[in-house]
This record gives structure tokens, C-alpha cells and sequence, in this order.
């Protein structure tokens, strides 16, 4: 097993630099003048020399590459064009917005999803059965930013019941965690806490949590329902299917019929006999989907207003600000990546007979 | 009937305690743990004429009534696409400022957007664009990938490697976000958005036809024909195509799909169809803001989206179902 963990991990360096260099490359294959582009098209000849100069631009492509990717490790993402701010600071603000949300929309898929799934394979052939699969049809040709459209419409505007945008309502206020608790750390250890627990008090749910202010959970968890259904019906559709695929499976195998033989409560057969062997192809078809949110994200997150990467993706691609795009996109590739190494460790280690060596 | 049984049911033997109805596709139970051995399927095929496979693939198609909707929705949308200047009731881009925002009504059965354009006749019109760059894009896919994957089975090495591990890398990022920075780099624009959608796809194929070469590389038929001298070229076109083409064929409908869904999207964020151009998702980027005050304007683009795709998705699911039976869901 350990083995088979440095064997992944390994193979996962070509991946990250083949990453690296198509983030590079974003900003060299845009025709012009990469210097251009970062200041704007007002800047004089003898700035744009001098930009270069600094920003090693003259030099073999190679060498900026290099010196790119060191950059990068040493967390130098540089800053953003349109707000002078640093990008590795804007990322991690927008980061657990993102987060949250995706949570959210897992959460919702899991479960309808599953339910679903397990009473049409129970009832197979009946009327349930083909509205869950027709139903998961639809689910997969929805478009995510048009869900989010009419369920703001309906359920935001129409009716009321929510809140159709943004994160949280203009004047509920919500402290972060070292506000509340006073907690103020110095030093290089202290600092890397305190980012922390500044990235942690983004997740808006959890920080009310944490920081006891009912008012902003409640208010927090209502913001999270309708983009969190508009991002989650694709992995809703995607799970019902698998899991009703999954479970069919199992319950036509000799040892299901071995334990209805023997008089096993049907309820008990279905949960714990059945459930259990179903179980392996759910997980990774929820850990590859997990992935997929990311870029279902980028889409809800414009629809609701709500302040996460994907948004700041779009928001700065039209603004023409490189350095931020380049650092979401490389952000989003390498969460994208590690959740897919985390659903294929986690499958050698739920299944015993897979051995990998 | 004396005709064998279909390759397929011949595969798929059902295991004790399921049940195999053949009625509904869909419902039928999943391939079973029980195959016969890949050898017994190579020995089917050669002994039988080429074209039964199709036409059992065909008989099963045409029994599956989710994959006949598929196809009856995906007609009635090329109908609408070829046929748009005599179907569409208005011009899609001329504007008639005074009737803006216009609910539904006899005249306008779809209304009026922002800007007074008849919804109804942009959305004929507004076929065309995303078959073309569903099918272009997929096609786009379907070549470059299958070239890659080819090269990649049949050279094998450090070409082999090369080539995917360079896939592996594009499926490092998310579909849609390598798209959109693809985007991003080249321009928004329509062609630039195929590129794109075409470009983030090519991984799917280059992998299937990979595997496929390498399937069929060692069988004993095509060693057979290597030693009587057939060209390495005839092998490719000859043997290893055809089997590469089903799932191709499969993943190609719904990759269709997913084209078209993210051609959409693209459009949405502006990135794609510049307007005027009637296009589904730019339409719902532009009509946008009005979805509070006319929520008509949004409504009827995303329901187009939504039935183009769920065709494609119902002809992909019945394709597969139909031509491999140990690949259905």
C-alpha cells in the first residue's frame, strides 16, 4: 500500500509540471506583448523596457520558465493587474466560498442521489425505476447556469422562501475566528496559523459556527440552498444512476439469495448486506464528480453572485488580469488532481482485493 | 427464427436471480459479472458476416424507446436547424425596440427579448449554431484524438508515453475550465470556442483508440495478416478501426452532448457567440438581467439547451446499450 501511495505520487510530478507549463504558456500565447498586457495599453516604450528588463521578458524561454516555477514554490504568484493585490491572498478569500458551496452541492447530490438510486434498484422495472432514470437523463442535460436562473426566479424572486443571491444578507455581520477569540499570533509559525484561521473563518457556515452566531448560520445555510441545488443536480443524476446500477448488480449475486433464504429481514439485506459491496463504485463516482464541481462552479457562482474562484475566474478573464487567471486555473488543476489521488487511494484501501503493488 | 442470436445476447449471460428484460433497454438489468471469454467474441465475429453487428446493434436501437425520443428530438432540432429561414416566423436579429420584453402572445409564441427579436425564430436559427459546433467539435476530438491515440498504441515506447502522458495532463484540469482558458488565450469568439471544445476533448479519444489498438494489435488475426505481408497502414484501416469504432461512435454522441452544454455555458459567460448571433447560451447571457421582469427571455433558450442535449444523451445511453452490452449502466 505505501507503496503503491509513492508510486502515485510520483507519477503525479509530470502531471504538475505538464500543469505548471500550460499556466505559463497561458500568458506567452496570447498574442502581444506579455509586458503590454500586464500594464495596460497606456504604458510609455521606456516603461514597458524596463518592465521587461525587471521581469527577465528578453530572456530564453526556458529561464522564465525556470524561474516561474520557482516562484511558484516559493508561493511568489505575483500580483493581480486590475487590483494590485497579491494573487495567492485573493485566492485564498475566494477559495472557501468555493469550498463551502461545493460541499453544499455534494451534499444535496448525496442525498437525493442515493435514496434515489437504492429504491430504483429495489423496485426494479416499476414506474419508480423509469421516473428516476429519466429524471437522471434530464438531470445530466440541464444546463447549471440556467437551473440557477429559474431557481433564483422561482424560489428567490416569486416565491420568496430564499435568498435568490450572494452569501450572506447586507447587515448580518460575521466575525472572523481571531476576531472573536482575540487570537493574534506573531511571528512565521504564528502567521501561517493566522492565515488559517482566516482562510477557515471564510467558510461562512463553519465560522458561525465556531464563533456562535446563530443569525449568520441560519442566514449563511439559506444563501447555500439554491446554488448549491443548481450545482448539485448533475452529480444527483450521476449517483442515482450509479448507485441503482451498482446495487442491481448486487442484489443478483447467490450470496443476497443465501441471506433472503435464510430469513434475513429484507431491510437488513438491503442495507448492510447489499449496501456494503455497492458501495465501492458510489465513492469513486462521488470523489470524480467532487472534481467536476469545480467547474460547475465556475458557472453557479456567476448566476448567485457568490464571491468564489470560479466567479473570480470569469471576472478577471474579461478584465484581461493574467497573473490572477493563472494562478485560479493553477489552483483549480491541482485540487482537481488531488481529489482524483484521493479517490484512487481511498479505492485500494475500501477494497481489500484490489492489491496494488 | 434461424438466424443465431445476436452477438450481444450471446455475451451478456445473466447471471442466477436476474432477470433480462429486453423490452426496455433502459430498465434492463446491468452487465452481468458472467462473460464469455473475449476469445469466444473475436471467433463470433469473424465467423459471421460483418454487417450483423449492426444490424443487431440497429434491431436493439429501434426496440428502446428512450433512444428512439433521443433521435426523434435530435431530428425535429436538424429540421429546424436546415430548414430555419422557411420555419422561423421573424428575421432573428432584426429588432423591434417599441415591443420589447414582450410576454408570449399569438404573434410572438416564445415573446420578445431585451431588445424586441423574436425568441421563437432565434431559437430556430440558434439550432444551427450549436449542432454545428457540437458536431464540429466532436469531429475535431474524434480526429486529432484518434491520430494520437493511434500513433500512441501502434508505436508504443517513449512515443506511447509522450503522447499520454501529455493526455493525462489535459485531463488534469476540469473540461470547462481548460476550455475557458483555451479561450482566454485565443479570443472570444465562435470558431475560437470550438477550438476550444474540441481541443479539451481530445484526451477521451486518443485514450479508447489507444486501448483499442492495443486490444486488437496482438490477436492472432492480425498477426495472421502481418505474415502474409499486409501493410501496416491496411491493418489500421482495416482491423483495428473497426473495432475502435463502436465505443468512438458511443462516446462521440455524448460527447455531443457535453459540447453543446458547454458551448452554452461559454457563450453564457460571453466568452463564445458574439451577438447578434442567435445563440442559446448568449441569449441567456444577454436576456440575463431581465429574468426578474421577463422571466420568458431566459425561460425558453435554456429549455432548447436542455431537449437538444437530453436527445443526444438519450441516443449516446441507448448507442451504448445497443452496440456493447457490457458497458451499459
Amino acid at each position: 500500500m505505501t507503496r503503491y501511495i509513492i508510486q502515485r505520487l510520483l507519477l503525479l510530478l509530470p502531471v504538475l509540471l505538464g500543469i505548471s507549463i500550460i499556466t505559463f504558456g497561458m500568458l506567452r500565447l496570447i498574442p502581444g506583448d506579455p509586458a503590454r498586457i500586464m500594464l495596460g495599453e497606456h504604458a510609455t516604450a521606456e516603461v514597458i523596457a524596463s518592465y521587461r528588463e525587471r521581469m527577465g521578458l528578453d530572456d530564453p524561454i526556458h529561464v522564465q520558465y525556470i524561474r516561474y516555477l520557482g516562484r511558484l514554490v516559493r508561493g511568489d504568484w505575483g500580483r493581480s493587474i486590475s487590483r494590485q493585490e497579491w494573487v495567492t491572498v485573493e485566492l485564498a478569500q475566494r477559495l472557501p466560498a468555493t469550498i463551502e458551496l461545493s460541499i453544499g452541492a455534494m451534499l444535496v447530490a448525496c442525498a437525493v442521489g442515493i435514496p434515489a438510486g437504492v429504491i430504483a434498484a429495489y423496485r426494479h422495472n416499476s414506474m419508480f425505476d423509469l421516473g428516476t432514470m429519466v429524471g437522471a437523463l434530464v438531470g445530466v442535460s440541464i444546463p447549471v447556469f440556467w437551473l440557477g436562473l429559474m431557481l433564483s426566479y422561482v424560489f428567490g424572486f416569486r416565491l420568496h422562501w430564499l435568498p435568490p443571491s450572494a452569501r450572506l444578507t447586507v447587515g448580518i455581520e460575521l466575525q472572523t475566528i481571531p476576531e472573536v477569540y482575540n487570537i493574534n499570533l506573531t511571528g512565521p509559525l504564528g502567521s501561517v496559523i493566522m492565515s488559517i484561521l482566516n482562510f477557515i473563518s471564510n467558510l461562512y457556515v463553519f465560522d458561525s459556527i465556531v464563533t456562535v452566531n446563530p443569525d449568520a448560520l441560519i442566514d449563511s445555510l439559506k444563501h447555500l440552498v439554491l446554488p448549491s441545488v443548481a450545482l448539485g443536480t448533475i452529480p444527483m443524476s450521476i449517483i442515482a444512476r450509479i448507485t441503482r446500477s451498482s446495487l442491481l448488480e448486487v442484489l443478483g449475486m447467490d450470496y443476497i439469495r443465501t441471506a433472503r433464504a435464510k430469513g434475513q429481514h429484507e431491510r437488513v439485506v438491503l442495507m448492510t448486506h447489499a449496501m456494503k459491496n455497492a458501495f465501492l463504485p458510489i465513492i469513486t463516482v462521488l470523489g470524480l464528480q467532487f472534481g467536476g464541481l469545480l467547474a460547475g462552479a465556475i458557472l453557479t457562482e456567476t448566476i448567485f453572485s457568490w464571491p468564489g474562484m470560479g466567479r473570480l475566474v470569469v471576472e478577471r478573464i474579461l478584465a484581461r488580469d493574467y497573473p490572477t487567471v493563472q494562478g485560479a486555473v493553477l489552483v483549480i488543476a491541482l485540487l482537481f488532481v488531488l481529489l482524483n489521488l484521493i479517490v484512487d487511494l481511498s479505492y485500494a484501501f475500501l477494497d481489500p482485493r484490489i492489491r496494488y503493488g | 427464427m434461424d438466424e443465431p442470436p445476436g452477438l450481444a445476447e450471446q455475451i451478456a449471460v445473466p447471471t442466477a436471480g436476474q432477470s433480462t428484460v429486453v423490452g426496455d433497454p433502459d430498465l434492463r438489468s446491468p452487465a452481468p459479472g458472467g462473460t464469455v471469454p473475449r476469445d469466444r467474441f473475436m471467433l463470433e465475429r469473424q465467423s459471421k458476416a460483418p454487417s450483423s453487428l449492426w444490424m443487431d446493434a440497429w434491431r436493439r436501437l429501434t426496440r428502446d424507446k428512450l433512444a428512439i425520443a433521443g433521435m426523434v428530438i435530435i431530428a425535429l432540432f436538424i429540421i429546424a436547424a436546415v430548414f430555419a429561414p422557411l420555419l422561423a416566423p421573424y428575421d432573428p436579429i432584426e429588432q423591434t425596440l417599441l415591443q420589447r420584453r414582450q410576454p408570449p402572445s399569438r404573434q410572438h409564441w416564445m415573446g420578445l427579448d431585451e431588445v424586441g427579436r423574436d425568441i421563437l425564430s432565434r431559437i430556430i436559427y440558434g439550432a444551427r449554431v450549436s449542432l454545428q459546433i457540437g458536431l464540429l467539435s466532436v469531429s475535431l476530438a474524434i480526429i486529432v484524438g484518434s491520430i494520437l491515440g493511434a500513433v500512441a498504441g501502434f508505436v508504443g515506447g517513449w512515443v506511447d508515453n509522450v503522447i499520454m502522458r501529455l493526455m493525462d495532463i489535459l485531463l488534469a484540469f476540469p473540461g470547462l475550465l481548460l476550455a475557458i482558458a483555451v479561450v482566454s488565450i485565443l479570443g472570444p469568439g465562435l470558431m475560437n470556442m470550438l477550438y476550444a471544445i474540441g481541443f479539451v476533448s481530445i484526451p477521451v479519444y486518443a485514450r479508447i483508440m489507444r486501448a483499442s489498438v492495443l486490444a486488437v494489435k496482438e490477436q492472432d488475426f492480425v498477426l495472421a495478416a502481418r505474415a502474409v505481408g499486409v501493410t501496416t497502414e491496411r491493418i489500421l484501416w482495416r482491423e483495428i478501426l473497426p473495432n475502435a469504432i463502436t465505443p468512438v461512435l458511443v462516446s462521440g454522441t455524448l460527447g455531443i452532448a457535453t459540447a453543446i452544454l458547454d458551448a452554452a455555458g461559454l457563450s453564457f459567460l460571453g466568452l463564445g457567440a458574439q451577438p447578434p448571433t442567435p445563440e442559446w447560451g448568449s441569449m441567456l447571457g444577454e436576456g440575463r438581467g431581465s429574468v426578474f421582469t421577463a422571466p420568458h427571455i431566459v425561460l425558453f433558450p435554456g429549455l432548447a439547451i436542455m431537449l437538444n442535449v437530453l436527445g443526444f444523451n438519450l441516443l449516446g445511453d441507448g448507442l451504448r446499450d445497443a452496440l456493447d452490452p457490457r458497458l451499459r449502466m
